[in-house]
């Protein structure tokens, strides 16, 4: 699973930089997604984990180092151009239209029809049962797919995106935070599509700032600060401890642990005092 | 929770693919979820009041009065309500029309051709200008408030500016003697008699708009992708929706609705005022909204633009047949619109609370 250099790569980015303006969001981060493994990026809140995925979903161009997908050369101009390539994105806050019944948002910009010419229009009971034969595979059994997609949990929206992503035949699963607003429960449920996803042989791009998330499902762990790659892992090389104290950054951790420490004397002091 | 019911629910029937466990979804409740419920309910208000209160109301050719005035706020009122469920305004749609009537009068007129060719120009010119608002929206990324509120000024000046440049008034010359006016009239401005009662065609065009609009939002892609542009544009991009296209053709769609008003308007009228249109723009939105478009996109049916043009065609003729002054209309108007709004939420909310 580690070896690197026998398999192409679904997606490589070398020494990839982006800079806004004169902010430089993104300097010299290397990734690999391969086919069947979930490649994890850690990383804090502003360290350059969204400007990533928009590099690698098609919603930005990268400036700087090369960006390499099954192993040719590439820059994406468009979302549509990332799909088309088997890029698909699962973004944390815009995955789906919450007004519209869960069927409409599966198809949503891939939408089958039938029909000719001016009278094509959408084949219904195609994406109906589809919809619900998809998610029921991915072991998600809805009571209504015409339900607004907005009234499913948190998590049951994730799944269902994801489902998405796979039915129309991903590559690579681009995740942005999936499991960020969850509960454990329902992180939990992600986690498991994530795997499924995975054992559907997709590579999967998994991000988030949860380095116990993170540990439970990843074969290789990026982990970035402040727009720069402070490390680069195999699930051999590292251990969980070891993952979140470099995520937190060393020092940093071990000075909040003292701080943290104190806090419950803290606590029964001003407890005492009443 | 702040989500609202069904963007639409085009099968009340329970198909094949139905679950057990959906015991509680009765077809009252399909029914409740309807976008168009509270604007119907307001609507049989309205006609009940005006039925009690206006002897003259239920009359056939009152029926057939009102229908007029319904129709000729309700062909603007559909794509208005399509281009609101997909998140935009356009306060240009009012002058528009009398742009779009100025522009095949003027034609004509100056070219002295066939009436027909001034309507395709006038078609071309007035498609023009709604792909000039989708673009101008497209490209600057302004609000459509304030693009279209600049059109709104620009075309009101220029319907002024041309007129008076071309006929010396404030008003077009009569175009009536022309080739083709009476076959153009019997297109957008005649009068079909069923039953011995005398019924405009507009009314026909409208009837049409009304079911194509239904069938492009609920049954096509393009539906779809303005509900998904509307309810969130953001993730209709992602999954490779494209917004600025859909919105353009939405834009298109509010300028066709011009033209089959202007020509309505020159070919009843022989001649176009320059000053008229403005503030229908509003009216349209408000037939929009009574009918249960949400004001922020994503949410609401064409057949409720319908409802809502009708609620506005009976209170505008029945304060007449109630011998009233109609001065009060705008009150009238006013209340409704706030009524029906807080019927369209109330309804909704109890759609939820259910569901």
């Amino acid at each position: 699973m580690t070896d690197v250099t026998e398999r192409t790569a679904l997606v490589h980015l070398e020494d990839v930089g982006k800079h806004y303006g004169n902010v430089r969001a993104l300097d010299g981060v290397s990734l690999e997604v391969h086919a069947g493994e979930i490649t994890c990026v850690l990383g804090d809140n502003g360290a350059g984990k969204s400007t990533l995925i928009k590099i690698v979903a098609g919603l930005h161009r990268h400036d700087a180092g090369t960006f390499r997908i099954e192993g040719e050369e590439s820059g994406l101009s468009s979302p549509r151009e990332a799909l088309d390539r088997g890029i698909a994105t699962v973004h944390q806050d815009l995955a789906v239209v919450p007004l519209m019944p869960v069927w409409r948002n599966f198809f949503l910009g891939s939408e089958p029809r039938k029909g000719f010419g001016p009278f094509k229009r959408l084949d219904v009971d195609l994406m109906r049962r589809t919809t619900r034969e998809q998610l029921l595979r991915m072991g998600i059994d809805l009571r209504d797919v015409d339900q607004p997609i907005g009234t499913l949990s948190g998590g049951e929206r994730q799944c269902v995106a994801i489902a998405r992503a796979v039915y129309f035949g991903a590559k690579v699963l681009i995740l942005d935070e999936p499991t960020a607003a969850l509960g454990v429960k329902q992180s939990g449920m992600v986690l498991k599509y994530v795997a499924a996803a995975r054992d559907e042989g997709l590579g999967v791009v998994f991000i988030t700032h949860n380095p116990h998330h993170a540990y439970l499902v990843g074969d290789r762990f990026v982990l970035l600060k402040r727009g720069t790659m402070v490390g680069s892992h195999t699930r051999e090389e590292i251990t969980v401890d070891e993952l979140a104290r470099q995520m937190a950054g060393g020092n940093e951790l071990d000075d909040l642990r003292h701080e943290l420490e104190r806090t419950p004397h803290g606590g029964e002091r001003q407890d005492a005092g009443r | 929770m702040t989500v609202t019911s069904p963007a639409s629910a085009p099968d009340t029937h329970q198909g094949p693919a139905s679950d057990e466990r959906l015991l509680g979804t009765s077809p009252l409740k399909r029914l409740l979820s309807r976008p168009e419920l509270g604007s119907v309910v307001g609507a049989l208000a309205v006609f009940g009041f005006f039925a009690l209160v206006a002897e003259s109301f239920l009359r056939a050719s009152s029926l057939s009065t009102v229908l007029y005035a319904a129709s000729t706020i309700g062909i603007m009122a559909v794509p208005v309500a399509l281009l609101m469920i997909g998140g935009e305004f356009d306060l240009s749609a009012g002058v528009l029309v009398t742009t779009s009537a100025l522009a095949s009068s003027i034609f004509s007129y100056r070219m002295t051709a066939n009436v027909w060719v001034g309507v395709g120009v006038s078609l071309l010119f007035t498609l023009a200008i709604g792909a000039f608002n989708g673009l101008v929206l497209a490209r600057t990324k302004l609000p459509s408030f304030i693009v279209t509120l600049g059109t709104f000024l620009m075309l009101a000046g220029l319907n002024l500016g041309c007129t008076k440049l071309f006929s010396e008034t404030v008003s077009t010359k009569s175009i009536s003697d022309m080739d083709g006016f009476s076959s153009a009239r019997a297109v957008f401005a005649s009068t079909v008699t069923i039953g011995g009662v005398a019924f405009k065609i507009t009314i026909l065009w409208w009837i049409v708009l009304v079911a194509l609009a239904s069938w492009v939002l609920l049954r096509t892609r393009a539906g779809n992708w303005i509900f998904a542009v509307g309810g969130n544009k953001d993730a209709a991009r992602a999954v490779g929706v494209p917004v600025g296209r859909t919105r353009t053709g939405l834009y298109m769609g509010v300028a066709l609705g011009a033209w089959i008003s202007g020509q309505h308007l020159l070919f009843s009228y022989d001649v176009v005022q320059s000053g008229e249109g403005v503030g229908n723009e509003l009216i349209y939105i408000i037939a929009a909204v009574i009918g249960g478009c949400l004001i922020t996109g994503g949410y609401g049916s064409a057949v409720g633009s319908a409802v809502g043009a009708l609620i506005f065609g009976m209170t505008s003729k029945g304060i007449v047949f109630a011998q009233w002054n109609p001065d009060w209309f705008k009150f009238f108007l006013g209340a409704m619109l706030l009524l029906a709004t807080l019927l369209n939420a109330w309804v909704r909310k109890r759609a939820e609370a259910t569901t």
